[in-house]
């Protein structure tokens, strides 16, 4: 038994060929470097957006320094944004993007506060031993008031969110993920995760630290899943955990145990007695990301990223796991629209540290980019991290985001924390590419400046002594604009704007798909309607990849302003003449697949012409 | 045994280091090591600031030993883990430091590990036995005793959740989980990487 899962998990946890595009930091000049530092006043560069706004942190978030009052992640709803904070939630209305205001600010102490929307009901992830279930300050003194698990606002007055349950699970929540139910439209599931350990039985009964994977009673090493009926929220329990981390153990103990054991030999005496054998595979998630209309699942656990199939969101099943020595920490996932790719991201540092220095490993922090095979397994293609070195004043690491929706292309916007907000191309899996971005100085000045400290701040309130911990959490596009969840600044919403590698054409497709929800770790399908900004989307890849001759284009693109000019059904019997035209184009060019889909696009938009 | 040399190192870290000094501000409100003070109805206990200060020097002693890595002629894939643990531990240390500094108490700087012994840290022989290795002999002592390090850093993050009201404030919970996350997974790319070495 042992050897098969010593062999297992070799198998698994393949190590990164060294062929691995490998990034280096580019010499030249970039404008993110430099920066002014600055809280509220930093300097900033742009490439490719724009800001639309900035709103301040509400004063509630804004006292004591450190992690205790940090936005964290973002949920969109109908014309709010719910942005998560560690002392509790803010609800902003976006109605005007370039003025977002407030509809309430949420105290109650919830570290990490990550927000889903399912109509009226806010979910709120529960994790830090200092929680309670009155949401009060000042810590937990008895124990059973301690609130681990995920939080359920109503807030169908928006003005004024009722808290409606806590639901306790063993490890609370750092992260949690919606799954609807296939058959039944009033449940939705929650996916727990977290890599805290249990807490004790006598604070909530049954739960139990063990190190066995396969212990049914072990509530470590397995995903918690929450059922929740809509209408009766109040009824919201664990209703499984699944076992979806047996056999990852990495540990060949045999081996390993008896060198360690004389590797202790020495007399200082000072070793520990060496604690009980602890199994090094995941004993959960950090985050999982939910693809609901492909049934999978994309866990980043700590020291592996699996794949599961979700189509009973009761009975995960595990499909692949992916290790990879240049990952720290296998932290968040994104899918590619059509489920084919999956881009990891790995928190090096844990969001807290500087790991996009110079001197920075260029492979670790970053993201990766997996494809998803037939055989429903992973395939290791290449890393992205921004390609241009932060301060030592700026934690920086991949961090959350989501996909831009521009038809054939894979496109993801994420935030780097201090990095900033970054827009990545992969449709290339062995070719990621950066498209635009937004970034601050640091919030701290760089070293040598004279730091100022507030004499009279309580302790822990202190700003100005190092170490300010900010930047972009997620970002996010929703319904034509992107989101940005800004740690310690406050709120930003930005633009994306034309440019040589992404057209006004691909932007206007992309704000043709609207949400009314939008859970970025519950992943959407993404649909495109039948539009000119579609098609012309996929008539400016064949000019950028050649992927067609340019005659070809140019003729096709006269054709497409030709039909826009006219109405009704002289335009869909243009726009079919036009299909059946490019049906001829489609063997012979580069790129025949795109022109495929441009004359399916085309047909579509006829079949809407009349 | 132990209160001693750590009150001697303070001494020195507060004398000698101007990054120290300036950092810790206003003097008069600083506790000394070894007299930890917390304002009563603090969210931080003293558990807290004992978990803060040991694993400062739980770290220094880890990016010690992973700065021998190349002159000890480290196979490549050890000398990357190598460089991951220091360049890991170091930013890791800078925000243990700073978390004191901001509720006031005294912040241990990289010369610590030689004074304060924490759990898993490698004794003065296993010390002298690491530094006189050389290439694989290196390698297999550094993983033996890196694994030890690492478990000597997830029983003290046991023991401080264990410790009543402790681990609450949210810095503390954060940093604490995350070590035992990069370090159980480290201690199971240690232990294949070990597996792997060559026979003795």
């Amino acid at each position: 038994m042992q050897n098969v899962r010593r062999i297992a998990a070799l198998t698994a946890a393949v190590i990164v060929p060294a062929l691995l595009a490998a990034q280096t930091y580019p010499t030249g000049n970039d404008p993110r470097n430099g920066l002014k530092s600055g809280r509220l006043d930093a300097g900033t560069a742009a490439s490719n957006m724009r800001q639309v706004s900035f709103s301040p942190k509400p004063a509630q978030f804004d006292t004591v320094r450190g992690l205790t009052f940090i936005n964290s992640d973002m949920a969109f709803g109908t014309h709010f944004v719910y942005q998560g904070n560690f002392a509790g939630f803010s609800i902003w209305d976006v109605t005007s993007p370039e003025k977002p205001v407030l509809a309430s600010v949420v105290e109650c102490i919830t570290s990490q506060g990550d927000p889903s929307i399912i109509g009226n009901l806010l979910f709120i992830s529960a994790e830090g031993g200092g929680n309670r279930n009155d949401c009060g300050k000042g810590g937990v003194q008895n124990p059973k008031d301690h609130m681990a698990g995920v939080r359920i606002f109503d807030v169908s007055n928006p003005r004024a969110p009722r808290l409606v349950k806590n639901v306790q699970t063993c490890k609370g929540s750092h992260t949690h993920t919606v799954v609807p139910s296939p058959t039944d439209k009033n449940i939705v599931y929650l996916y727990v995760s977290g890599n805290q350990g249990a807490r004790s039985d006598s604070e909530l009964v049954g739960c139990k630290n063990g190190t066995d994977p396969a212990d049914p009673s072990n509530s470590l090493y397995s995903l918690d899943v929450i059922k929740v009926p809509l209408d009766h929220p109040e009824n919201a329990a664990v209703v499984t955990g699944a076992r979806i981390f047996t056999g990852l153990d990495a540990a060949p103990q045999s081996a390993a145990r008896t060198s360690a054991a004389a590797g202790r030999g020495g007399r200082g005496g000072a070793a520990p007695a060496g604690p009980p054998p602890q199994p090094t595979g995941p004993r959960n998630c950090h985050d999982v990301t939910s693809y609901p209309a492909m049934h999978l699942l994309a866990g980043a656990c700590a020291s592996y990223g699996l794949l599961v199939d979700i189509s009973n969101p009761e009975k995960p099943v595990r499909l692949a796991a992916q290790a990879d020595t240049n990952f720290s920490l296998w932290h968040t996932a994104v899918f590619s629209n059509d489920g084919s790719k999956v881009v990891f991201t790995d928190e090096w540092g844990g969001g807290t540290a500087p790991m996009c220095q110079a001197s920075s490993m260029m492979e670790m922090g970053g993201n990766t980019i997996l494809t998803i095979g037939a055989d429903k397994k992973y395939t290791q293609h290449s890393y992205f991290k921004i390609p241009t070195a932060q301060s030592a004043q700026e934690n920086c690491v991949s961090h959350n985001g989501g996909l831009v929706p521009v038809p054939g292309r894979d496109i993801m916007v994420q935030g780097w924390y201090q990095g900033g907000v970054d827009v990545m191309d992969f449709s290339d899996a062995d070719h990621p590419k950066e498209l635009a971005f937004f970034d601050r100085g640091p919030i701290d000045p760089l070293p040598g400046a004279d730091v100022p400290v507030a004499a009279n701040a309580a302790p822990g309130a202190r700003r100005g002594a190092g170490g300010t911990i900010g930047g972009s959490w997620g970002a996010y596009y929703w319904n034509g604009l992107i989101y940005s969840s800004e740690l310690d600044r406050g709120f930003d919403i930005f633009e994306l704007l034309p440019s040589a590698n992404l057209s006004a054409n691909e932007i206007a497709a992309a704000k043709l798909v609207t949400m009314s929800e939008y859970n970025p770790q519950s992943q959407p399908h993404i649909v495109w309607p039948a539009a000119f900004p579609v098609v012309r989307s996929y008539l400016d890849q064949l000019v950028r990849n050649k992927g067609l001759d340019a005659s070809r284009t140019t003729a096709i693109n006269a054709a497409l302003d030709a039909a826009e000019q006219k109405t009704g059904k002289a335009r869909g019997a243009a726009l079919t003449a036009l299909a059946k035209e490019v049906d001829g184009d489609v063997s012979g060019a580069k790129d025949s697949a795109r022109v495929r889909t441009m004359v399916e696009a085309i047909r579509a938009l006829a079949a809407v012409s009349k | 045994m132990i209160s001693r040399p750590r009150l001697l190192i303070a001494v020195i870290a507060l004398c000698s280091s101007p990054l120290v000094a300036h950092a810790q501000g206003d003097m008069s409100g600083m506790n000394m090591p070894g007299h930890i003070m917390i304002p009563s109805g603090s969210i931080i206990t003293v558990a807290d600031v004992e978990f803060m200060q040991g694993m400062i020097a739980h770290h220094a002693q880890a990016i010690y030993m992973s700065r021998m890595a190349d002159a000890h002629g480290a196979n490549p894939r050890l000398l990357r883990l190598a460089t991951k643990i220091d360049q890991s531990q170091v930013a890791e240390i800078r925000i243990m430091q700073d978390w004191l500094r901001r509720w006031d108490q005294f912040a241990p700087d990289t010369s610590s590990w030689r004074t304060m012994h924490m759990s898993g840290m490698l004794t003065a022989e296993q010390l002298k036995t690491l530094e006189s290795s050389k290439g694989v002999d290196f390698d297999r002592n550094f993983l033996v005793m890196m694994i030890q390090h690492h478990n000597g850093a997830l029983k003290m993050v046991a023991d401080l959740f264990a410790t009543p009201r402790a681990g609450q404030e949210v810095d503390v919970s954060v940093f604490a989980n995350d070590v035992v996350s990069v370090q159980t997974a480290e201690i199971g790319v240690m232990q294949q990487m070990l597996a792997q070495l060559p026979e003795k």
